[in-house]
């Protein structure tokens, strides 16, 4: 059935009580501002959807700032420019929302012109009215981004110069050059015809939303009386003069008969889904029992050092976790900062009875050096009566230290052996725990699950996690 | 559950998710970089969403979206990217939207390096961008507290509409310590205040402006109550051998683990000394500072950062006690026994 | 009172919601409106209807920007009880 009246559409407060001015009544917009008929096309268009009360929409900064007065939705009020960022956050967290971007030139073609592209870009099921005037209304006529050759603004007081200001921009033809959009269209309120041209893109760009087509722009041309300091009538025809030529009207993209509608599906785990979802659960909860530790080897702080490749973070981090297995503190620090580049690698480890302060280890009480340039670094940094072991298939110098306890361990030479050069660190590893008795050799297979990713490569680890563990044993003083 | 080894960075995404938080809205940035990779890898596990923002202010700004649809949303970064978000840090503050922002601190000012800072205190503590608020602060000192600091700071932020920060370095966020992980929430109260895209919820309005002066000011008295409130309700801090102390150290984040280890070597060389490390920075925790102070002789306050929580030291101690400082920048951390050169040199002579 | 069916179309200006920008006035196909030679207490020459020759065609409703200004009346519409249709 034809609508048999025209009148204030139900989308639009009975009273604007947000308002504070006196008259709660009359918006606060000037005579003849196409804000108005734009906020009445959408009102009008909300209501015929019956989808007010699900719809969110953005205040932008300018002069439609104030939209929350108005509409009877949800209302956010946003910072200049982010309204498209601002409706993609409430449009994530709630998809079933209409949420409406509704923006001006200054807000959305200047300071906010990253978000809009982005937004556009990303297909995100919004619509965005873009109301264009050619001017900042707002803040008393200063030029906007779409203000055109030679148009007098009060910071362009001798009209824009593109030799100072560049060109205006256009809108409708960027969003359009992108992939997701599904529909874009540049409408005036020019006159009868176009308003009513206006109208009907206001509605589809809703209605596409509604239908969870995607990414919807209108781009208004409308008219800014005070601004542009004409009266109401004249403004028009200073659309259709100036603004039209510069901005051409029509459709810049449809995509709607295309598209597949976005879907959604809410999913919501347990929570046993979500601990094992985060892998925060585990198979066991195998702890595995202290060894008796001569006194000297206790609370080591651990250094291993070696070049990138030498699996030496990894290494570490498997003596953290056989620790922890054991019920120590422990903590792991990588290399952190420039020294992660150039190819040199090394962490931090500590396996103490108590608590860990400091994770960093200065002054170790191990050092494993994998590589000479590591030995020469930190050899004197190593604690009196500390332990230095090195790879000697790699280094082909002796530590001069002798106030420690050197350990020469041919780690490479032994992976080798073994078939897989890259498993010089479990060797390493089996042979400083053979040597110091700090943990057993059945918490070191059980931390090999923890620190390989790759199962079919656990055996071999293992093994070489034997090899190291036996020839350290063999060394012990 | 049993405990897990897991990086500071991995814990906050896991604590998040935990606490609920199904939204994050992130720019990559070294080194808080493994926490969008984190989110990126864990939230669509759980009916989550991660997306990667055109920038800093737009990643705040999805935020400020999410955050007025009342569900639990978050974002990280670290330095200048916080920076480039304080416009919408202030709004969220402004329009009282609880949300969660991660600052992994690096070295500055200006691109500065990637190593870890303490630089960031001020910025963050006192506000960060434009008018009269204020955040809560967590700063988590371990893995364990990057994951329970961080579901904490989802209940501050929800009970008292207030974006919290988390304020770590990348020493938290790169170290590996073993976790025990808390229950996942599984309810979150729906929130009278916030837009549910429903009839029952539409005639809310998140905005944070006040055009009347009047009513200006009495929205930032409200602010101010509110901060008045927390500043009651949620210190947190953590003393370490305080009892008999002649000297109190004082640092937060990765500087108060490596007193805590100077502290242990100095009492075993007979030095009375103990430490205070605040944990809420907003909060601070000015009454047992004053207090400890009343019973010590001198203090330490120990910064990567040009001293800026040192100030608050004074005025929590009223200047009553001589407080000396010692600091290192650009993303040198020192080393224990640097501290404890520092302490005989400065409180011990 | 018994309902009647509007047989002709109308159209009514709220004075007190109009800005007196013209728009409609300019927009009306048949020119049936005009600005009113009284000031509305904001000191707007409100529009109003000549009272005969309305069509009904909506244009005036669209050209307006005020949210409640203007009502348009087409035939066969029913006007609610104590509505005043101009």
């Amino acid at each position: 059935m034809a609508t048999k009246i025209l009148k204030k559409p139900e989308t639009f407060y009975e009273r604007y009580e947000r308002n504070p001015s006196a008259d709660k009544k009359m918006p606060h917009y000037c005579p003849g501002c196409g804000h108005g008929n734009v906020h009445k096309m959408m009102a009008e268009a909300l209501e015929d959807f019956e989808v007010d009360d699900r719809t969110i929409l953005i205040s932008p900064v300018g002069c439609s700032v104030f939209a929350y007065y108005y509409f009877d939705t949800g209302n956010i009020q946003a910072a200049h420019g982010r309204a498209p960022a601002v409706a993609t956050g409430i449009k994530r967290a709630h998809p079933e929302s209409i949420v409406i971007s509704y923006q001006g030139d200054g807000d959305l073609a200047a300071i906010g012109t990253a978000e809009i592209l982005h937004a556009a870009n990303r297909g995100e099921n919004i619509t965005v009215f873009f109301v264009n005037n050619a001017i900042y209304g707002m803040t008393g006529g200063q030029m906007a981004p779409t203000t055109i050759v030679g148009q007098k603004t009060t910071t362009t007081p001798y009209g824009r110069q593109p030799s100072n200001e560049g060109y205006p921009v256009k809108v409708a033809e960027l969003i359009s050059q992108l992939d997701a959009p599904v529909y874009v269209e540049r409408v005036s309120l020019m006159d009868n015809k176009h308003r009513a041209k206006a109208r009907q893109a206001i509605r589809k760009a809703i209605k596409n939303q509604v239908d969870n087509l995607g990414f919807s722009l209108v781009e208004i041309l409308s008219p800014c009386p005070s601004g542009w300091k004409l009266d109401p009538v004249d403004s028009l025809k200073w659309i259709e003069e100036y603004m039209i030529p510069n901005f051409p009207l029509g459709v810049y993209r449809d995509k709607t008969k295309e598209v597949q509608p976005y879907s959604f599906t809410r999913f919501e785990p347990d929570e046993e889904e979500i601990k094992k979802q985060l892998g925060i659960t585990r198979e066991t909860e195998k702890t595995f029992p202290k060894q008796e530790v001569p006194q000297r080897y206790q609370n080591p702080e651990i250094k291993v050092a070696g070049f990138g490749g030498q699996g030496i973070l990894l290494l570490g981090a498997a003596i953290a976790q056989a620790g922890m297995l054991e019920n120590y503190h422990v903590s792991w620090l990588p290399s952190y900062g420039p020294e992660m580049r150039g190819g040199t690698a090394n962490c931090h480890v500590q396996v103490r009875e108590t608590e860990v302060g400091a994770p960093m280890v200065s002054n170790p009480t191990v050092l494993i050096a994998m590589n000479r340039p590591s030995l020469e670094k930190f050899e004197n940094d190593v604690q009196q009566g500390g332990i230095i072991m090195y790879d000697n298939s790699l280094i082909d110098v002796d530590p001069g230290r002798k106030d420690v306890e050197i350990l020469p361990v041919p780690a490479t030479k032994m992976a080798d052996e073994l078939g897989n050069t890259r498993i010089a660190n479990m060797i390493a590893l089996g042979a400083l725990m053979g040597y110091t008795g700090l943990m057993s050799r059945e918490t070191l297979y059980e931390s090999l699950h923890a620190a390989i990713k790759r199962k079919r490569f656990l055996e071999i680890n293992r093994k070489a996690i034997d090899k190291g563990y036996e020839f350290g044993q063999s060394k012990r003083v | 559950m049993a405990k897990l080894l897991m990086k500071g960075n991995d814990a906050i995404v896991r604590g998040a998710l935990l606490a609920g938080c199904r939204l994050y809205f992130g720019y990559p940035i070294t080194p808080a970089s493994e926490i969008a990779e984190g989110a990126a890898a864990y939230f669509p596990k759980v009916g989550g969403t991660f997306l990667q923002a055109e920038s800093e202010v737009a990643a705040i700004n999805m935020l400020y979206g999410a955050a007025s649809g009342g569900v639990r949303a978050m974002t990280a970064s670290s330095s200048p990217g916080i920076s480039l978000k304080m416009e919408g840090v202030s709004y969220a503050a402004g329009a009282e939207l609880p949300c969660v922002i991660v600052n992994i601190m690096r070295g500055g000012p200006g691109l500065g390096n990637i190593a870890p800072e303490q630089a960031d205190y001020n910025q963050v503590v006192k506000g960060g961008g434009h008018g009269n608020y204020k955040l809560p602060v967590l700063a988590p000192n371990s893995v364990q507290e990057m994951c329970n600091l961080t579901m904490k700071a989802f209940d501050i932020a929800d009970k008292y509409r207030t974006p919290v920060f988390i304020l770590a370095d990348g020493y938290i966020g790169q170290m590996m310590e073993p976790v025990e992980f808390p229950e996942p929430v599984m309810h979150i109260d729906r929130k009278d205040w916030a837009l549910y895209a429903d009839a029952e919820s539409k005639h809310n309005l998140i905005s944070s402006i006040f055009l009347d002066p009047e009513e200006l000011e009495e929205h930032n008295r409200k602010l101010q109550k509110k901060y008045a409130l927390i500043e009651q309700n949620e210190i947190r801090f953590e003393t370490f051998m305080c009892d008999d102390a002649e000297h109190l150290l004082i640092g937060y984040g990765i500087v108060s683990r490596i007193l805590k280890t100077a502290v242990e070597k100095l009492r075993s060389e007979g030095v009375k000394i103990g430490m205070i490390r605040p944990v809420s920075l907003f909060p601070f925790p000015k009454a047992i500072i004053a207090e400890l102070a009343g019973k010590v002789k001198n203090i330490l306050v120990v910064e990567l950062s040009n001293g800026q929580m040192v100030d608050d030291v004074r005025l929590a101690t009223e200047f009553k006690t001589p407080i000396h400082f010692f600091n290192r920048m650009g993303g040198v951390v020192p080393a224990t026994e640097e501290i404890i050169e520092q302490v005989k040199l400065q409180l011990l002579r | 009172m018994a309902t009647q069916v509007l047989t002709t179309p109308s159209v009514t200006v709220e004075p007190e919601l109009c800005k007196g920008c013209g728009l409609c006035i300019d927009a009306c196909p048949p020119d049936v409106l005009a600005f009113h030679k009284k000031f509305n207490s904001k000191g707007y020459h409100y529009a109003f209807y000549l009272g005969e020759g309305c069509t009904g065609c909506g244009v005036c409703f669209y050209a307006c920007p005020e949210p409640e200004a203007i009502v348009v009346y087409k035939k066969g519409y029913v006007p609610e009880a104590n509505e005043e249709v101009a």
